[in-house]
């Protein structure tokens, strides 16, 4: 009987029991949604698409993976200028255009592919040719820039007094007072390896390695990595030293970190503290390092110590500090009291045993722990370099801040992906080493 | 006797010959690493120091100058303190959300890019190398990158942020999602198959009790570190209590009495969910293995 009872309300419990899961189960999702709806609201998502600049997007992508190389002639004393990106180190030296260009004198056609032709012709007047438009005249006269475009003007020139923009899938015409300028966009990251300045512009890796002699003074290889270090406008070497500087910041910091928070966590330790309330002193102590957080430091190191990759080294080092001695002090409350009676039995004075007693024991789990440390600290260090001002991380946010430079941008982000990928797998391995060679020695 | 014991002896003794030998060969190699790795540390130190604006020992004494003004300034508009501290709660809620929202999507993304990266679960096991790369790449993303370039697109405000993150959580938890599902007993996976369960239904039903306690853990983990993260990108722009705090920062000289009151609301709430955090893991954790 009292069997058939307890049957009846062991069924009633498990049917209570998956009443229960049921609810759980539907109440978890639905406050999922619930809360997605209010972030929804609260985050304004419906308002993302006003807010979205759609055009920058289109301008990044299209940056990311080609160049644009400008070509003007000033209004005033009818000089020609080109340039890729419009910056000084990608001027064309004198007496070269790109081949799309044809000079004569002061006059110049420039073809922008798919019919699209600027014709640059006497006293400030351009012609726009295109397959599906009249052709459009601009011309500076009285210093008001008087056109040919029907009112309303179409949807891809942007027309005014002093300004005309006209916007082709190829480039794009800009008539100011100043200067009139077309950019055409080609692809591939042009002045990647070498500027126009150097000799070795246009030649391909075959003609430097097995080619002719290209600059007399120098060999070909030597020469050719010697300005490839040197290209001005990518500014190699900075950029790979800024790699190590990231690198360095948080290797620094971590392992400074890791030789401050050993000593210290041996006090926090419940089984090796010698005073309880210095021990309860230390953790404190930790736990208020950690919740400050590596913001809040950077700020306050900044202060001290300046911009560069000092302040970002300190940062980490003074934020780990809390992180490994808590679970320093942690992996030391769980070593085996057994090796250190052991040590100890031998006659061992207090030194040596926690040098042959607890230190074997625990070297492989802090290793492990301060390698997992200096992995997602070399990502930390990228983003308090962009604080901070040190490392590839101020590259990167230097880059966003001039707005056009999205091949730079995109360079760096495949660099900083790399970097974060090798320390990735270096410290991997390591750790399966170490871990490995922990259980050999068992 | 006399024979073997000398035997005994010379035996013993060349015993203990190699492993001195081996033992000062250890010696010499825990040397050699520990000098160069002291070598690195130093020159590290010096090269850095170098490329930085201040240096080390002239800042070492004025470490506590900022504090202090910020204290003081803070002390002498006392009064204002729970005013500024209501102020800026708003902020401090977003960024609680930001980090909410972006761990959740994270996991819940990481969750099925787990499952589709595990051997033995995946639903299509040739593209596993593919969605293991996937999430190599999402790892490896700095937030703050994603975060800079969706700012410069979607503008300032908490969605960059969210994206940002949630991105890399998907990718970070993805790895240790998987890495459990690798453990899970594929017994109850079957058993569903038998009775005609789709992918789905196996994951739903066969694996994901199993793993939930463990998985519930690290999403914890991630939320204490994305309520940081989350802080930090409001640093640089993307809204939230550390957008906040740079404007108090860039004030004139700086506001140090907002900078205080940010400084105190920011700690608490990572003191906060780092010890709730840490509360519930050591109950899941306990529950699973009871």
């Amino acid at each position: 009987m009292t069997m058939l009872s307890t049957n009846g309300d062991l069924r009633q419990q498990t049917a209570d029991l998956f009443t229960r899961k049921k609810r759980v189960a539907l109440a978890v999702p639905a406050v999922i949604f619930a809360y997605f709806v209010y972030v929804f609201i609260a985050f304004d998502v419906a308002g993302l698409a006003d807010r979205a600049r759609m055009d920058n997007a289109r301008t990044l992508v299209a940056d990311a993976y080609s160049y644009k190389t400008h070509v003007a002639r000033d209004n005033r004393d009818a000089e020609l200028s080109f340039a890729i990106e419009g910056s000084r180190q990608g001027n064309y030296p004198e007496g070269e255009t790109p081949d799309w260009v044809q000079v004569d004198g002061s006059n110049m056609v420039v073809d922008l592919g798919g019919g699209h032709v600027v014709r640059y012709l006497a006293d400030t007047l351009v012609t726009y040719e295109s397959p599906d438009f009249e052709t459009i005249t601009l011309q500076l006269v009285d210093d008001v820039v008087v056109t040919n475009l029907p009112d309303p003007a179409p949807a891809w020139v942007n027309a005014s007094d002093t300004r005309v923009a006209i916007t082709a899938d190829a480039g794009r015409l800009t008539y100011t007072r100043s200067k009139a300028e077309v950019f055409r966009y080609s692809k591939g990251w042009e002045l990647f390896f070498f500027t126009l300045a150097s000799p070795y512009y246009g030649a391909g890796l075959g003609d430097i390695l097995f080619g002719d002699q290209i600059d007399p003074a120098r060999g070909n290889i030597a020469g050719a990595w010697a300005d490839f270090w040197d290209n001005s406008l990518w500014r190699h070497t900075d950029v790979f030293w800024a790699l190590g500087e990231t690198v360095l910041m948080a290797f620094l910091g971590t392992f400074g970190a890791a030789i401050i928070a050993l000593p210290l966590a041996f006090l926090a330790a419940k089984n090796f503290a010698p005073v309880v309330a210095l021990r309860f002193a230390v953790r404190r102590v930790f736990d208020f390092v950690r919740g400050v957080d590596g913001l809040i430091w950077t700020i306050v190191l900044s202060r001290a110590f300046g911009p560069g990759p000092l302040t970002g080294a300190l940062a980490i080092l003074v934020t780990d500090v809390g992180g490994f001695g808590k679970s320093f002090s942690e992996a030391l409350e769980n070593v085996d009291e057994k090796q250190i009676e052991g040590v100890q039995s031998t006659g061992a004075k207090p030194v040596q045993r926690y040098r042959f007693g607890v230190i074997p024991q625990v070297t492989p789990i802090l290793l492990s722990q301060i390698l997992y440390y200096f992995e997602s600290n070399t990502r930390s260090a990228t983003i308090i370099g962009a604080i901070t001002g040190g490392g590839i991380g101020l590259f990167l946010t230097q880059a966003m801040q001039t707005q056009n430079d999205w091949e730079k941008v995109t360079y760096y982000i495949i660099l900083i992906v790399i970097m974060v990928m090798v320390m990735d797998t270096i410290s991997g391995w390591l750790r399966r080493k170490l871990i490995k060679g922990d259980e050999g020695g068992h | 006797m006399a024979e073997i014991s000398a035997a005994g002896s010379t035996g013993t003794q060349s015993m203990r010959d190699s492993y001195m030998a081996m033992t000062r060969r250890k010696r010499a190699y825990g040397g050699i690493i520990l000098a160069v790795f002291i070598l690195l540390m130093i020159t590290g130190f010096q090269t850095v120091e170098e490329r930085s604006a201040g240096g080390f020992w002239e800042g070492l004494p004025r470490i506590f100058d900022f504090p202090a003004g910020v204290v003081s300034e803070a002390w002498d508009k006392i009064d204002q303190m729970p005013a500024n501290l209501v102020t800026y709660f708003p902020a401090l809620i977003e960024t609680i959300n930001i980090a909410a929202v972006s761990t959740l999507v994270g996991a819940i993304l990481g969750l099925i890019l787990s499952l589709l990266s595990t051997r033995g679960l995946a639903k299509w096991p040739r593209l596993i190398p593919l969605f293991r790369r996937m999430m190599d790449i999402m790892r490896a993303l700095p937030e703050i990158v994603i975060a800079l370039v969706l700012i410069f697109i979607l503008g300032g405000g908490p969605i960059p942020a969210m994206i940002a993150i949630a991105f890399h959580t998907a990718g970070a938890l993805g790895k240790l999602f998987s890495e459990v599902a690798e453990n899970a007993d594929l017994k109850p996976v079957e058993g569903l198959a038998s009775v005609g369960a789709n992918w789905s239904q196996r994951m739903l039903l066969g694996v994901i009790p199993q793993v939930a306690p463990n998985y519930l853990s690290y999403t914890l983990m991630r939320f204490e570190i994305n309520i940081r993260a989350s802080a930090i990108l409001g640093f640089v722009g993307a809204g939230g209590i550390g957008y906040e705090l740079r404007n108090a920062m860039t004030f004139g000289m700086g506001r140090f009495d907002l900078a205080a009151a940010i400084f105190v609301l920011l700690f608490l709430t990572i003191v906060f969910f780092d010890q709730i955090s840490s509360h519930y893991r050591n109950r899941l954790v306990k529950g699973y293995q009871a």
